[in-house]
C-alpha cells in the first residue's frame, strides 16, 4: 500500500463565517422578537419552524455520522468531520427549546383543560398529550441525542492523537444502538412539536416523512460545506469530485425517498377519504394553502429531482451548491407548510407576515456559528481513524 | 474448422496493476481493446477515458414513453370511454394512477435498457465473444485481471503489441484465436427446443408447487359463503334446485295482473291512464322497437324482419286498428291475437301503454291531413 500524505495544515476558516452567523443570529432575533411582539401566536409558531430547522440539520448530521459507522463506508471519512461539525447543534437544541416549553399554552390546543373536558378525541389522547410528559419527553429525547453525540464525536477526535482502532470499535457499537433510538425518538419529536399542533389529526408514516426531510436537510448542509470547502481548497487534495458525487447521490436518493413518503402519506388518506384524516388535507387546499400545497411538489421533488437526475451534476460543484441550498430552502418550505396552517387569528396584519424570515435566519446564523467553533476546536481530517486511506483513495 | 486471431491478451495480478495497464494501453493509443476483471474495480472508467455510456439516453427516453403510455391509456380508458365510479373518486384519479405510472415507467426503462445493451453492445443475437472458453477468460472470471488487444485496432502489430503488454506488466502474454462461424448458434433447433422445454418444465413446475403442493386458504370467508349460488346443486332442498320457484300468488313490481286476461275482446273500455309526453314516447319507441318491431317492422307495416319463419302480421295502420280504442291494443299485447304470442310477462303495465302511444304516433304519421303536415311544419319539428 503506497503511503497517504496526512501531512497537512487545516487552514483556518475566514473569521467571517463567525461574524456572519453572529449577525443572522442578531437580526433574526431582534426582528423575531418584534414579531413576538406584534402577533404573539404566529411568530411561536414560526420560533417553532425555526426549531425544527435546527432538530433537521444537527439530530439528522448525527444520523448520517452513526450511519458511516454501522455501514462501515469509507468514502465519507475524510469529509465525516463536517457532518460532525453541524452535529454540534444537538447540545444547544435543549436551550433553543426551553422557550418553547414556557409557551406551550398557546401552541398547543390539547394543553388546555377545558378544551379536553369537552372533546372526546383529546380525552383518549390524553394520556400521551399532557404538559408534564410532553415536556419530559422533550428533556429524554433531548438528553439522548446529547449524550450519543457526546459519545461518539468525543470518540472520534481522541482517535486523532491516540490512534487507537478500539475507538471505531466503540463508535460502530454506539452508532448501531443510536440507529434504533434515532427512529424512535426523531418520531417522537416531530409526533410532539408538529403532528399535535392539530391534535385530531394522525398519519401512521408522519415519524417517517419528518425523517426524509431531516436526513434531506443535513445532507444538503453538509454537502454545501463540503463544496465550499472543496473549492477554497481547505480539504485533503485527495478528496476529489467521486466523493463529491456519493454526496449527490445521496441527495438524489433522498429526495425520491421524500417524494415516495410524501406521496404514499397523502394517497393512502385521499383513496381512504375518511374525514378524521382528510381535514388535514383540506386545511392545506383552502385559500392561499393550495399554492403552497402545489408549490411544495414542484420546490421539493421537481426541481432538485431534475437538477440532480444527471451523472455530471452529481459531481460538479455549482450544481451541488445550488441543489444544496435550494433543498435546505425546500425543507424550510415544507415545515412552513406543516406547521403555518395551524396559525388561526381573524384580525391580524398580514404586514407582519413579512417578519417570517427573521427565526429561521436566527437558525442559520446557529448552524454558522456552530460550524465555526466546533471547526476551529478539531481537525479537519479525522487523522487516527483506520479507514481513512482508504477513504482518501476513494475512486467510484 | 477455420480459426482467426482475435488479439492478444495480457494477465495482470493486482487491481493496481490493471489500472496502470488501461491507462498505459489508452496513452499508447490502442482503441479495440477491452479490459477483464473478475469484479468491477473502481476507476477505470477513468484510466480508461470512457466516455458516460449513450444508453441512458435509451432508457430516459423510454422511460417517458411509459409514463405517457400509462396516463394515456388510464385516461382513456376510465376517464373517457368506460367511465366508472370507483369508491367515489373522479374519472380521472390522478393519484390512484400514480403508482401504475411508475412501474410502467420502470417497466419499459428497464426492459429498453437491457434489450439496448443486449443489441448494441452484445449483438444480439450473437451469444459468444472469442475470449469466451480461453485459459485467460478462467483466470479473468476468478481471481486475475486482464487486458486484451484486438487485430482489429489499426494500430495493431503483433510483436510490437506483444512487447508493450510485456512493457506495463503483462504476464502470461496469450493470442487468442477463434473459430469463424456462419450460422448464429442462438438459432439453432435444438438450442430452441431446450429453451421451450425449460419454460414448459419451470412454469408447470411452479404452477403444479404453488397451486397444488403449496396451496392453502389463509381465510376462506371470501371464496366460499354461506349462500346458493344460482345453477348449483344444494342439499339445502329437498329437490336439490337452488333457484327457487315463484311462491303461488306473488306479483312483480309494476307486473297487476290483467282482469281480461283470455277473452277475445275486453268486455269494457279500458282507459289510457298514461299522458303520451316525450318521456313517455321515447319509452314506448323503445320498447316498440325491441319487442313489436321484428315482426310488426320498424314502422308498423307488417314487413317482418324474419324472412318467413313467422307468418308476416299485417299492418297496423289498417282502418281496425286505427279505430281501435287504446283498451284494444293493451289487450292484444297482453293476450296476445291467434299466432302472436302474449308479451304479459316481458312487458310492465307501465310500458305497454307507451308502446301503445307509440303506435298511434306510428299511425298518425302515416295518415296525417294536409292542414295536420303544415301546423306541424310551422312548429318546426
Ligand atoms: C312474433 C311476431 C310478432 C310480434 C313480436 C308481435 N306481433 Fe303483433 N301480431 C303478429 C301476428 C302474426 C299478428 C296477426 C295475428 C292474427 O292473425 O290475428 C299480429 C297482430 C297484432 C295486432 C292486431 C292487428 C290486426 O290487424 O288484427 C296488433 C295490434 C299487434 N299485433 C300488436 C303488437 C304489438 C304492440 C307488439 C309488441 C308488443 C306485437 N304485436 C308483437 C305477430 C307479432
Amino acid at each position: 500500500m503506497s503511503e497517504v500524505n496526512y501531512d497537512y495544515k487545516t487552514k483556518e476558516l475566514p473569521k467571517s463565517v463567525f461574524t456572519t452567523g453572529i449577525a443572522l443570529l442578531i437580526i433574526g432575533t431582534v426582528f423575531g422578537v418584534i414579531g413576538l411582539y406584534l402577533d404573539t401566536q404566529r411568530f411561536l409558531l414560526n420560533y417553532l419552524l425555526a426549531f425544527a430547522l435546527l432538530i433537521s440539520v444537527g439530530v439528522g448530521a448525527l444520523f448520517l455520522v452513526t450511519l458511516e459507522y454501522v455501514a462501515g463506508a469509507d468514502w465519507s471519512v475524510p469529509i465525516r468531520r463536517v457532518t460532525e461539525f453541524f452535529s454540534s447543534t444537538v447540545p444547544y437544541l435543549l436551550i433553543i427549546g426551553i422557550p418553547l416549553l414556557f409557551n406551550i399554552g398557546s401552541l398547543f390546543h390539547w394543553s388546555h383543560p377545558e378544551a379536553v373536558a369537552e372533546d372526546k378525541i383529546l380525552q383518549s389522547k390524553a394520556p400521551y398529550l399532557n404538559t408534564t410528559f410532553f415536556i419530559i419527553r422533550f428533556f429524554v429525547v433531548g438528553l439522548l441525542w446529547t449524550l450519543f453525540w457526546f459519545l461518539i464525536t468525543r470518540n472520534s477526535r481522541k482517535q486523532d492523537i491516540t490512534k487507537d482502532q478500539v475507538l471505531t470499535k466503540i463508535n460502530i457499537r454506539y452508532s448501531a444502538i443510536f440507529i434504533p433510538v434515532f427512529a424512535i425518538t426523531i418520531s417522537v419529536a416531530s409526533i410532539d412539536w408538529i403532528m399535535s399542533l392539530d391534535p385530531h389529526w394522525f398519519s401512521t408514516i408522519f415519524g417517517v416523512y419528518f425523517f426524509a426531510g431531516t436526513v434531506l436537510a443535513s445532507l444538503s448542509a453538509v454537502t454545501y460545506a463540503v463544496v465550499k470547502l472543496f473549492e477554497n481548497g481547505y480539504l485533503h487534495p485527495k478528496i476529489t469530485k467521486d466523493h463529491l458525487y456519493s454526496l449527490g447521490a445521496l441527495l438524489f436518493a433522498f429526495i425520491n425517498f421524500w417524494g415516495y413518503i410524501a406521496f404514499s402519506q397523502y394517497m393512502l388518506i385521499w383513496y381512504a377519504n375518511l374525514p378524521e384524516e382528510t381535514f388535514w388535507y383540506l386545511n392545506r387546499w383552502e385559500g392561499m394553502w393550495i399554492y403552497v400545497s402545489l408549490i411544495l411538489i414542484i420546490v421539493h421533488f421537481v426541481v432538485p429531482y431534475s437538477v440532480l437526475l444527471s451523472q455530471p451534476a452529481k459531481m460538479d460543484p455549482k450544481r451541488l451548491k445550488f441543489a444544496a441550498l435550494w433543498i435546505i430552502f425546500a425543507h424550510l418550505i415544507d415545515l412552513y407548510w406543516l406547521i403555518m396552517p395551524n396559525y388561526h387569528a381573524e384580525n391580524s396584519n398580514p404586514w407582519v407576515y413579512l417578519l417570517e424570515f427573521a427565526f429561521p435566519m436566527a437558525a442559520i446564523g446557529v448552524l454558522c456559528i456552530v460550524f465555526y467553533l466546533s471547526y476551529k476546536k478539531s481537525n479537519l481530517l479525522p487523522l487516527g481513524d483506520p479507514k481513512l486511506e482508504r477513504g482518501l483513495k476513494f475512486k467510484l | 474448422m477455420e480459426k482467426k486471431l482475435f488479439g492478444v491478451a495480457a494477465i495482470f495480478t493486482t487491481p493496481d496493476d490493471i489500472i496502470n495497464a488501461a491507462s498505459s494501453t489508452v496513452k499508447k493509443g490502442y482503441t479495440k481493446y477491452d479490459v477483464y476483471t473478475p469484479y468491477p474495480v473502481h476507476g477505470m472508467d477513468n484510466a480508461m477515458k470512457l466516455k458516460p455510456s449513450k444508453l441512458g439516453y435509451l432508457t430516459l427516453g423510454f422511460g417517458l414513453t411509459g409514463t405517457f403510455i400509462a396516463l394515456f391509456f388510464m385516461w382513456w380508458m376510465m376517464a373517457m370511454d368506460y367511465p366508472m365510479i370507483i369508491g367515489g373518486k373522479p374519472f380521472f384519479a390522478l393519484p390512484a394512477f400514480i403508482p401504475v405510472t411508475f412501474e410502467v415507467t420502470v417497466l419499459l426503462a428497464t426492459l429498453a435498457t437491457v434489450i439496448g445493451m443486449l443489441t448494441f453492445f452484445f449483438y444480439f443475437p450473437n451469444n459468444s465473444h472469442p475470449v469466451h472458453d480461453t485459459s485467460f477468460m478462467k483466470k479473468v472470471s476468478s481471481d486475475k485481471y486482464g487486458v486484451c488487444i484486438e487485430c482489429a485496432d489499426p494500430k495493431f502489430e503483433l510483436e510490437g503489441v506483444k512487447e508493450f503488454l510485456t512493457s506495463v506488466g503483462g504476464i502470461e502474454i496469450e493470442e487468442i484465436y477463434y473459430a469463424v462461424k456462419t450460422e448464429q448458434r442462438i438459432f439453432d433447433p435444438k438450442f430452441i427446443t431446450f429453451l421451450i422445454g425449460v419454460a414448459i418444465a419451470t412454469s408447470g413446475g411452479i404452477y403444479f408447487a404453488l397451486n397444488k403442493l403449496m396451496y392453502m386458504e389463509p381465510f376462506t370467508w371470501m371464496q366460499t359463503q354461506q349462500k346458493l349460488s344460482a345453477q348449483a346443486e344444494t342439499k339445502f332442498f329437498t329437490d336439490k334446485f337452488s333457484m327457487r320457484p315463484k311462491i303461488a300468488g306473488t306479483v312483480a313490481r309494476g307486473f297487476i295482473p290483467y282482469e281480461y286476461k283470455g277473452l277475445a275482446l275486453p268486455p269494457v273500455e279500458i282507459v289510457n291512464p298514461s299522458v303520451p309526453d316525450e318521456k313517455n314516447l321515447a319509452l314506448g319507441k323503445k320498447k316498440y322497437l325491441t319487442f313489436c318491431s321484428p315482426c310488426h317492422g320498424n314502422h308498423g307495416d307488417g314487413d317482418s324482419r324474419l324472412r318467413g319463419q313467422f307468418p308476416n302480421p299485417p299492418s297496423l295502420h289498417s282502418l281496425k286498428v286505427r279505430e281501435w280504442n287504446d283498451g284494444n291494443l293493451y289487450h292484444i299485447i297482453v293476450n296476445g291475437q291467434n299466432v302472436m304470442p302474449s308479451y304479459e310477462s316481458q312487458i310492465n303495465v307501465a310500458e305497454r301503454w307507451a308502446i301503445v302511444n307509440y303506435i298511434r304516433v306510428l299511425q298518425k304519421a302515416k295518415n296525417a291531413s294536409p292542414e295536420e303536415i303544415e301546423i306541424a311544419r310551422k312548429e318546426g319539428k
